[in-house]
């Protein structure tokens, strides 16, 4: 019962908290912090590595390409980017609709 | 404007809308920052394509009291293009984070734009002559065979259709490592500050293959990381003052007399944490978005998830004001964090005119603005101390009507009209926002729709 009455009494902020920490129990024992800190520094880099990228494709020649994961947090070169996985990159040659 | 309640009397109406209707949204199209210039007569906003859309004011009609002129595209240009740095193997994006005004010194006008890397000064000039009568040329352009000239006349100007044109002066580039989020103009007009997650950088306007490090936060091993730079911006009035803060809910103020290197701050801005509230969200809902200063220069204020606070710059052990924005959204954190919206970055600002003189006395109102979800945005009186949600929607849109307040539901029984915060769309957020310098006209972006709100004129 007394455990009963600490989960009531929980602010919103550690309630959410605890439905974090049971949903991931793996998650950083460091509050919130230098993971995103380093992923923000991070952005926009993009990890290539021909000799392994020519590799895989030797090896799985009958078989798809393994492709990027919708996993956010991929941070390095965990797995071989292809070229389906690159976004495009064009500049946008049309006009801003705002102007339309 | 009238009446001693301040600007709480503010009657708001829909204006205009500029943008595409349709609800497939381009990831170009989304607009990433909005700026009024020095007099308002422009509207400058910035996208995730790199373009720049600016608008001006029309003049008012001298027949029609009742109305301001209405915003009209005025020039349109790409600023920045994506760029692929192979030495770092770095995508650089083309989305413009910010957009600064310099103000008017001659005809054209000038403003700085930055994405991520590179700032920007593009000049926009108009031109409404063309010479005409060239003894050499015909006036389709085609050389003249010299020997049929037997008169001479001299060329003139003569009118043409007004064409605007977009040029860029000067382009400030390879002087940040990290990701610009900032830029300020100093009150000197001849320099401005450019800030990433690591480092601030003071330029000169003519200088573009030099720019001074004045603020460096890199650690000498990236392990021991905790806190980046989040904003930075020049006072209004003292041109060796600038404040910057960070993912830690700090603001350091820096006086650039003290040291060429302003790493120790002059004055740090932090807020006590109540350390029985502190769980893993703490640090990131503390993370300062936006820090502006108010147009006297004696207060600034912040933005983080939830809140919106107003600094004396006098006392730095905690805020004078603390206003919640959507304190609903605490108990969704955990959902937030899932979805990354705890990591959205809202701006804020400051009403324009913040003097009103009346008969004989003059009346101070100070309202600051902010953006949610659900295409809400707030305004919190200072001086009365109410606040309203507003909406910036299609349905909403019979001008002159004044805008209805919303009110979200945060628990219990929900009235009518009142939304629940479940059915809060967090895909819609109103980041951006400006406030005329002069009247009480805002622009107020959505995803990619602009909208242009202003005061019932009686």
């Amino acid at each position: 019962q007394d455990t009963q009455e600490k989960e009531k009494t929980l602010p919103p902020e550690r309630a959410e908290e605890a439905k974090l920490k049971a949903k991931y129990p793996n998650l950083g024992q460091k509050p919130g912090g230098s993971d995103f800190l380093m992923k923000r520094l991070q952005k926009g880099q993009k990890y290539f590595d021909s000799g392994d990228y020519n590799m895989a494709k030797a090896k799985m020649k009958n078989k798809q390409l393994p492709s990027a994961g919708p996993d956010k947090n991929l941070v390095t070169g965990d797995h071989i980017p292809t070229p389906q996985d690159l976004p495009q990159r064009k500049s946008s040659l049309v006009t801003s609709k705002l102007a339309g | 404007f009238l009446g001693a309640g301040g600007g709480n009397d503010i009657q708001w109406c829909f204006s205009q809308v500029k943008g595409a209707v349709d609800d497939d949204v381009a990831e170009a199209d989304i607009i990433s920052t909005v700026e009024f210039n020095h007099s308002g007569e422009l509207l400058a906003t910035g996208d995730k394509g790199g373009r720049v859309v600016i608008f001006q004011q029309e003049q008012e009609n001298k027949t029609q009291s009742h109305s301001r002129g209405e915003y009209n595209v005025y020039s349109t240009f790409q600023s920045h293009e994506p760029e692929f740095d192979y030495l770092k193997s770095l995508e650089i994006e083309e989305k413009i984070n910010k957009i600064r005004w310099l103000p008017q010194k001659n005809a054209a006008q000038f403003l700085l734009s930055t994405n991520d890397k590179t700032i920007k000064l593009w000049k926009i000039s108009e031109r409404d002559k063309r010479p005409e009568g060239y003894n050499l040329k015909e006036e389709d352009g085609r050389y003249r065979d010299p020997t049929t000239v037997t008169t001479l006349r001299v060329p003139v100007f003569r009118p043409m259709d007004l064409m605007v044109e977009a040029s860029p002066r000067r382009i400030f580039a390879n002087a940040h490592t990290y990701h610009i989020n900032s830029i300020s103009i100093n009150s000197d007009y001849e320099t401005y500050l450019s800030a990433d997650d690591l480092r601030i950088n003071l330029w000169h306007l003519e200088i573009t293959d030099r720019s001074f490090n004045i603020v460096d936060i890199k650690p000498a091993n990236m392990e021991e990381l905790t806190e980046v730079i989040t904003a930075a911006e020049f006072h209004p009035n003292s041109c060796s003052t600038f404040v910057y803060s960070s993912s830690k809910g700090t603001i350091r103020l820096c006086d650039m007399r003290a040291s060429a290197l302003c790493d120790r701050h002059s004055k740090l801005f932090e807020e006590p944490e109540d350390p029985s509230n502190r769980s893993f969200f703490s640090e990131i809902i503390s993370s300062i978005s936006d820090v502006k200063f108010s147009h006297s220069g004696r207060y600034m204020m912040t933005r983080d998830y939830l809140s919106v606070k107003i600094w004396d710059l006098n006392m730095e052990n905690r805020p004078v004001e603390t206003y919640q924005v959507h304190e609903y959204l605490r108990s969704k954190l955990c959902s937030l964090y899932e979805n990354d919206c705890i990591f959205d970055k809202f701006e804020c600002c400051w009403n324009g005119l913040d003097r009103q003189v009346e008969f004989f006395s003059v009346l101070h109102f100070s309202i600051v603005m902010t953006g949610s979800y659900n295409n809400f945005f707030r305004m919190f009186d200072r001086n009365t101390k109410r606040d309203i949600t507003l909406e910036a929607s299609r349905e909403n849109n019979k001008p002159r009507t004044v805008l209805k307040p919303r009110k979200v539901c945060a628990s219990g029984k929900r009235k009518k009209d009142e939304i629940s915060v479940d059915s809060l769309d967090f895909n819609k957020k109103i980041l951006h926002t400006a406030w005329h310098p002069k009247e009480n006209i805002i622009a107020v972006a959505t995803t990619n729709n602009l909208y242009i709100f202003q005061d019932k004129m009686n």
